[in-house]
Formats: C-alpha cells, structure tokens, sequence
C-alpha cells in the first residue's frame, strides 16, 4: 500500500502550526519558544561572558556551546533526566548548526550559552531546538549575518514530506521511512546542518533539500515577525 | 556632578534624543538588508555585502544621511575606557581586588588605584568582599579590565539601593548632557549615579525619594525610544508629584490606617 494521506490529514509539504515567542525567560540575556504542533522547544542565551575551565577559552574568537536537553516528561515513556549519548550529538550538530550564523570573533576568550529544553517532543525537536536558539541569539543582541532555521524533511515509502511526526518516523511498510533534518542559513540558503537516519536515492534527497528550503522560507518569515514584534521593555 | 562625567563619554553614538533625525528608525534583525546601494556607508553594526547594507545585530537602524547604523536594544555591556560603571567586590587578593562589572570579562582593580590609604596586610579593611564600589574603566586589555577607584564620586557606595536596567538604555537615562538624569536627581531630592554598565546606584534623605527615582528611571527606561523624552519625563513627573498616587501617598495612607486603627 503506498503511502497517500499523512495520520494528521496535511498535505505532504504543510508545515505543522508554528508558535513562536521571543524573550519568554525573564532573566536570560535572550530566549524564545518555538513549537512545531506539538514539539515544544524553548532556549536561552547567557553570555558573551568568561570562559571556565579555563582551557576551553580560545584567545583568537568566542566560542558557542550548545546545551541540548529533553524534559523527562517530554516523551511517552519517562526519559531518565541528564545527559545522554543523543543529547550530546544533538547538542553537537546544534553548536555547528548555529555557529556559521555567529560572528563572534571579536569576543576572545568568553562563551555564548545556549540552553534547549524540549517540553514536549513530537519528532523534529532538533529542529524546533535550532529555530527557537537562532530567536534567542538574536534576541540577546549576539552578532549574526543572518538567522537560521531548521525544517526536517522525511521520505516515507517514496513521498517526500516536510515536517515528520513521530507516526511518521515509525513507518515501516514499502520503502520505510528516512528522516533528514536541514537547518539553512535563512538569506544565503546554505545547508548548515544535513543529517540522514535511513535511506535514500540521490534524486530524492535533492527533492528533499528543495522542499527543506522552500519550507524554511516560511519559518524564516514566522521568525522575523516574532523578532520585530518584540514590544519594548 | 557625576551625569557630568559620564556626559564625557561618546554618549553620542548610542542616539541621543533630540538628535536630529532624517528618517524614523526600524527595528531590524539580524541579516536584514537595510538599503540597497553604493551611497550609503555601513557604521556600527552593519556591513556592506555587494550592493546591500545587512544589519549584523537585533536593534534599531539609524539613518543618519549616508551612514547606516545599528543601534543595539539588547547585549551584554562592552566595558570601554573612561566608563564609569559599578561593579562588586567578588574577591580580595595581595595586590588588589578582583570585581563583577557586569562585562564579559574579569576585571581588576589594583591597590594602586585605591584613593585612599590602604593597610597592605588587610585589603578588607578599605573594601570587602561583597561591597558594592563605583569605579571607572581605566582600559580593556586582553587579559581583562583594569579599574581605578581614584577620581571625584568613585569608590565605595554606602547606604542607598542599587538597581539594574538593560546597559544599552544607560544613555538615555543620562538624556543629552545629563538633562534627563539631572531632571530626575533635582525632582526626587536624590543622590544618583549610573554606571555605564545599566547599574545605578540611588541615594536620597528617605526611601520614599529613592522609590520615586527608582520609579522615574523605570519610565524612562520603557518608554525609551518615543521622541522628546525628556519634555514627556518632565510631565510625568510633576503629574506624580502633583497627584500622588504613588508610593508616597500609599505609604501615607498606610500610617493613617494604622493609625485610626
């Protein structure tokens, strides 16, 4: 049976309703909210400030760390608190999503904080991480040449669809599913961020990035409205 | 006499109020293209990339005949030399103190720089840990900030409350040449200094005075960008002096309640 109507009734290149919010932790330097239907992220950025242990300090440029983490009644089953192998690969993947973004080499030798939390996951959540830690930075008045934004792309059986959720992710019949998360630098539209969990041709994987870039212009205008209604504080 | 110190600093570049202004400015984001084309020249914050002026920061674009610049509405204090700024003692070491200025760097003051005359054996004696100081940025080198605590209202603050804004509103609680700051010190009856880093420090006769400073920095920090600020401060002032409603009148009304009880 091959694969015609998505479990939420989308259309296979409909975006999930998008939340977003821009300063939602009063004590950050920055933070925002970024929900893809039901996945809820929330970052916060601290910093530029000193560097400890000392060793990590670079004296040439600022540094970024990423501090990706879900909430252990984020998910179905209980997700046992603390760092774990797939948190720090994400917080990983995040730092070099976000970091082309940055320009923070006149910083030397502090760091920039960010701090994802995922409340409530319903598959993207790297994604929802790296939208709503590009509104924050921004917010924190950081340095950027341009925002970033993130869309995952999947392949279920041999449709390519934006913006998986877990059903999806699950899908077993034909050729299964493939997830691919992108993150784009918003103006330039270079692919800062590409994984792939399962497989696929190289025609479907170009499909998929066209329908990553075309699903990220529509974040990245949700992005610039939150930014531009910040009210004064 | 303090506003007039920090009036030295390039208050300037941050905007001032009444500056003349050839456009309204435009909250931007970051990546933006302001303007398209060769005429104009990117300034703080901004960058040319081919014919596109692109906002490198979250704040507002001004506009100020061909020179675009950003100003930022948000970020951690940047110490520069000459600033004045309060800060805490965080640690006591042989030579100096170690203190929190609120910057993304250590910063020192050395026991050279003290005003006065120091016990060499006891650096707590003249300021402990925990004390709150005013002190000015001597220079910002890249091991870290030096401070002095020499220079007329610096050194350690007593008595009076402390309170924080966002560092980049710093410039227009001072106003154009200290107006708006010598508005509020000569209506609330207060001492007031403001560090360049958003921390101020309030001194008056009585705590009302204080709350009344605290609430009229407030205001201005949040109604920070509409234009002849210090024209609109003034009006709100006297509309709290004249009917006061706050926090004198209810402190007042507490006594009377108390009383007739």
């Amino acid at each position: 049976m091959a694969y015609t109507k998505r479990p939420d009734g989308r259309k296979f290149d409909e975006l999930r309703e998008i939340k977003a919010k821009v300063g939602v932790i009063p004590r950050a330097d920055g933070s925002a909210m970024f929900a893809f239907g039901d996945t809820i992220a929330i970052a916060a950025v601290y910093g530029p400030k000193p560097l400890h242990p000392q060793h990590l300090q670079n004296p040439e440029k600022g540094v970024l760390r990423v501090n990706y983490d879900m909430l252990s009644f984020s998910v179905n089953e209980r997700k046992k608190p603390g760092p774990s192998r797939r948190s720090q690969e994400i917080s990983k993947v995040t730092e070099w999503a976000l970091a082309p973004a940055l320009q923070i080499n006149n910083f030397q030798n502090t760091v920039v904080d960010v701090h994802i939390t995922i409340l409530q996951a319903n598959a993207s959540t790297r994604c929802a991480g790296i939208n709503a830690a590009s509104l924050a930075l921004a917010h924190a008045g950081i340095p950027m040449i341009d925002l970033v934004s993130a869309v995952s792309i999947g392949k279920i059986d041999d449709k390519i669809v934006t913006d998986l959720i877990k059903e999806e992710e699950d899908y077993e019949d034909g050729e299964g599913a493939t997830d691919i998360p992108f993150a784009f630098l918003s103006k330039s539209g270079e692919i800062t961020l590409m994984q792939l969990d399962g497989r696929t041709s190289t025609k479907k994987l170009k499909e998929a990035i066209e329908a990553g870039r075309k699903a990220c212009k529509e974040i990245y205008d949700i992005q610039k409205k939150v930014l531009k209604e910040i009210q004064e504080k | 006499m303090i506003a007039k110190q920090e009036t030295e600093e390039p208050v300037e570049e941050f905007g001032q109020e009444d500056e003349e202004r050839k456009e309204k400015r435009e909250l931007v984001i970051p990546g933006e293209v302001i303007a398209t084309g060769n005429e104009y020249l990117p300034g703080d914050w901004a960058k040319r990339e081919g014919q596109d002026i692109i906002a490198l920061r979250f704040g507002l674009a001004d506009k100020s005949g061909r020179l675009i610049k950003i100003i930022p509405l948000s970020g951690t204090y940047m110490p520069r030399k000459g600033n004045v700024v309060i800060g805490k003692v965080l640690d006591i070491t042989f030579n100096g103190w170690i203190m929190d200025i609120d910057a993304p760097y250590a910063s020192f003051l050395p026991l050279s720089e003290c005003s006065k005359f120091v016990n060499k054996n006891d650096l707590s004696e003249c300021y402990d840990i925990g004390d709150m100081l005013a002190v000015k940025v001597l220079g910002v080198k890249r091991k870290g900030i030096d401070l002095t605590a020499r220079g007329k209202n610096l050194g350690k603050l007593e008595e009076g409350m402390i309170i924080r804004i966002n560092s980049n509103k710093v410039p227009r609680v001072i106003g154009k040449e200290g107006s708006m700051i010598n508005l509020i010190k000569k209506e609330s009856n207060c001492d007031i200094t403001v560090g360049q880093n958003g921390i101020i420090w309030i001194r008056g006769e009585k705590v009302e005075d204080e709350l009344f400073a605290e609430k009229a920095i407030l205001f201005v920090t949040e109604k920070s960008f509409i234009e002849g600020l210090t024209e609109k401060t003034k009006v709100w002032l006297e509309e709290a002096k004249n009917h006061p409603k706050d926090i004198k009148e209810d402190k007042t009304e507490k006594k009377k309640a108390k009383e007739s009880k």
